[in-house]
């Protein structure tokens, strides 16, 4: 059973949503929609307020190769545009539509039925993923397009589909692997023809044997697709790991994927993909995982963005009363929600929410040097050295540590018997050695 | 929903494993039971004074520089002072007068630990501090060696004889032949249960082991430190004796005699005081056997493993700059 070699910790699971199907949310009265739920430069807005607009509708265009199209999740009118909080707390500007029925474009194909893969060109495919406004659903939000854009004296050898979804109490995927299985399949296949490469991996943890036999009896019928059972370990679905399980590849230190003939996505993102496709639908809803240790009901939604998690949360039974804690994703890298009115975005892969006894960070105490840290490192960095030389404020020594290789997936903190918080100094060392590079290349 | 729920906000990771500071030292606590039951079954009344009188100092004077020189909170219950303790105690001989047990104990903590900042800060182990301290401050009472069964019911006048290692030392130096001085020493089942003399923690093989297993298995160290410390105690006797088995004791001689295992398996491994990789522990390890052979078979003390693990204790530092972990990423290997 393959999995990466080095570092990784095992969190327990508490996959509490992972038996109940994936269900429709029903309508919010209204949406906020981002501009920015995508990693790269934020959309430019096309509407006014008062305008009425459809479901499927371009509402902000992408302003650059980095950045994505955003379209209305919903029919409505526009009732303003302006700055509101995210999941960060800050306000950040974004366009509120007033929920009136649900009318989608005549262009979207709303039937169930399965289309196979139709014929057209990768560079059809390729386009199509742009205008349809797709990023990345595992939660880093990267712009579809570009990474199936191979870059000029580069080749796509292995398309790696990751289902692995090693965050404890998130679902999300699994459920959508195990029903809509064939939708991924034939997903992977567009991503595959756009990439030209004739072999694609969906990496599965064998925690989840449900799905991967599902979906290996499904790959029968698709040529070149074959599914790979991983052993359970966090961070496995960081894209570095998930490479090097799969294909034994290191992505070298500072390159991308593509340098060792990889490219990755997420399994919600073969399925948007399938969706904008076939369907001609854009990404504007999404599967959220509702979940956490006190409550009674959990669940996995299908949610038009812009929905505030509020009713996410009332859906689901509303908050039970020793909620300290309301994580936007999972419990490892997740974002603590300062307030809950925020909306789902592009990003959102589940709402946990944990019990005020497991809400606040440990007692810190002196480090014993006893290398945990080190050994559960997926990236094989030094968290405790760069703990110290993150409180020295010595950028250039974390730099040469190499420091920005670190991915945050926060293995060393949750190990850490003396509850320091290394990955917190970690964070403020690659914020302030991102300053510097880029302030050398000016 | 209830407004008045006030919600916590702080970075990532929101979750965190069960491994705390005190669950560590008390696993090495549990690991040194059966070390110090052999102790008493061959020290008896003298083991229990001792270990009591250097338990009780140790956690007595963290106590007090916590609380009147830092000022701080206590830090008593991380269970790390008595460790301290008990592994001072396991390095002296059973009959130590109470007096010096707790001179130890003061170097040990007060000196080796606490000026350095406390737990974790201190760049030499402290108990060994507190026992070579000892040994250099009172050489006649740290090596005087309460005889094993026949001392059970005595402490200060317990009946001494000499350790296996000082016999050979000493005949060796009066010319007499080793086949002779062999026949003194105890046989090496004996010797691996502990029926010999020696610091009332360090006599059983056996016991000693049986600690480190737990150890490892309970993920407290790794096999790196004792591995390499074993190993490079085995070749580098293993070549002398081979080249002279008349003038040179074998290797299974010098991993039961006196403080090797004790030392390979509880004190050199101290997370503190010991290198962070892999590689770096089995470099330090490697120091720790080789300066043990060189004081044991070249030096004028019969044994040397509290100076070879202090000693290697200086070069952690520089180690650590060294042996770095692989990084993910660093070579390009593709395939």
């Amino acid at each position: 059973m393959k999995t990466f070699p080095r570092g990784g910790v095992h969190p327990p699971e508490n996959k509490k949503a992972s038996g109940f199907s994936i269900e429709v949310l029903p309508l919010p009265k209204s949406v906020c929609i981002h501009l920015s739920q995508h990693l790269g430069a934020p959309a430019e807005p096309l509407v006014a307020k008062g305008d009425t607009v459809k479901a499927g509708q371009l509402i902000a265009k992408s302003t650059g190769f980095v950045s994505a199209n955003i379209h209305s999740p919903v029919s409505g009118t526009v009732q303003k545009i302006e700055p509101a909080p995210d999941s960060s707390g800050y306000k950040r500007p974004a366009i509120f539509i007033e929920v009136q029925g649900d009318e989608w474009l005549e262009t979207i194909d709303r039937s169930p039925n399965l289309i196979k893969s139709p014929d057209l060109t990768s560079e059809e495919i390729i386009a199509r993923v742009g205008q349809m406004g797709i990023v990345g659903l595992g939660g880093a939000t990267f712009p579809s397009h570009v990474k199936i854009t191979v870059p000029k004296g580069k080749k796509a050898e292995i398309l790696i589909i990751n289902g692995v979804e090693c965050e404890p109490y998130l679902t999300s995927d699994h459920r959508l692997m195990l029903e809509k299985g064939e939708e991924i399949l034939v997903g992977t296949q567009l991503l595959m023809k756009a990439l030209r490469v004739n072999q694609a991996v969906i990496g599965i943890e064998r925690n989840k044997p449900d799905a991967i036999s599902h979906l290996t009896r499904l790959c029968a019928r698709y040529p070149g697709i074959r599914v790979e059972a991983l052993k359970v370990k966090y961070p496995q679905g960081g894209e570095k790991q998930l490479i090097k399980a799969i294909t034994g590849r290191e992505v070298p230190s500072g390159r991308l994927p593509i340098d060792v003939g990889a490219v990755v996505y997420n399994v919600g993102t073969a399925f948007a993909v399938y969706e904008a496709i076939t369907k001609n639908k854009p990404l504007f809803e999404r599967i959220v995982t509702v979940t956490g240790k006190s409550m009674e009901r959990t669940a996995n939604y299908l949610v038009r963005i812009g929905t505030p998690v509020t009713e996410l949360i009332e859906a689901t039974g509303g908050m039970p009363e020793d909620t300290g804690k309301v994580i936007n994703g999972g419990p490892m890298m997740g974002k603590a929600l300062p307030l809950l009115d925020v909306p789902v975005t592009k990003g959102t892969s589940g709402i946990v929410l944990m019990p005020v006894a497991e809400s606040n960070r440990r007692t810190t105490m002196n480090c014993i040097r006893c290398s945990r840290c080190n050994s559960v490192c997926a990236m094989g960095l030094e968290p405790y050295f760069l703990m110290s030389l993150g409180e020295a404020k010595r950028w250039d020594d974390m730099e040469q540590e190499r420091v920005m290789d670190c991915m945050e997936c926060g293995s060393c903190s949750y190990t850490c018997p003396s509850g320091r918080p290394l990955l917190d100094y970690i964070r403020l060392g690659k914020n302030s050695v991102n300053r510097i590079i880029r302030s050398r290349s000016k | 929903m209830s407004a008045t729920n006030l919600l916590t906000v702080s970075y990532s990771p929101h979750q965190f494993g069960s491994e705390s500071v005190q669950k560590i030292m008390y696993r090495v606590l549990i690991a040194m039971v059966p070390a110090f039951t052999v102790s008493l079954i061959f020290f008896g009344l003298g083991a229990l004074v001792v270990t009591g009188i250097a338990v009780v100092s140790c956690m007595a004077f963290e106590y007090l520089i916590n609380r009147f020189m830092f000022k701080a909170g206590s830090t008593l219950w991380d269970g790390s002072a008595a460790v301290t303790g008990v592994l001072l105690a396991f390095n002296v001989p059973s009959n130590l007068p109470v007096w010096m047990i707790i001179i130890g104990s003061l170097v040990a903590i007060g000196i080796a630990k606490m000026s350095f900042g406390g737990l974790g800060k201190n760049p030499f182990n402290p108990a060994l501090v507190g026992r070579v301290f000892l040994l250099i401050s009172f050489p006649v009472q740290m090596t005087s060696w309460p005889k094993a069964i026949e001392s059970r019911l005595a402490y200060l006048d317990a009946t001494t004889g000499a350790t296996p290692l000082a016999i050979l030392k000493e005949g060796i130096k009066n010319g007499q032949p080793l086949s002779d001085l062999m026949k003194e020493v105890p046989g090496y089942a004996q010797m691996f249960l502990g029926n010999m003399g020696g610091s009332l923690g360090e006599i059983s093989a056996l016991a000693l082991i049986i600690g480190g297993l737990y150890l490892i298995f309970k993920k407290v160290i790794t096999w790196h430190i004792p591995g390499s410390i074993l190993a490079t105690v085995v070749l580098f006797t293993g070549i002398l004796w081979m080249i002279d088995p008349g003038k040179y004791a074998d290797p299974l001689f010098h991993l039961l005699a006196g403080g090797i295992m004790l030392g390979a398996i509880f004190m050199a491994t101290d997370m503190v005081t010991s290198p962070m990789t892999p590689v770096g522990q089995i470099i330090f390890g490697a120091g720790i056997g080789l300066i043990t052979c060189l004081i044991r078979i070249f030096g004028s003390y019969p044994e040397g493993v509290s100076f070879a693990i202090l000693i290697m204790n200086a070069f952690v530092p520089l180690i650590d700059k060294y042996a770095k972990p692989k990084r993910f990423g660093e070579e390009l290997k593709n395939g």
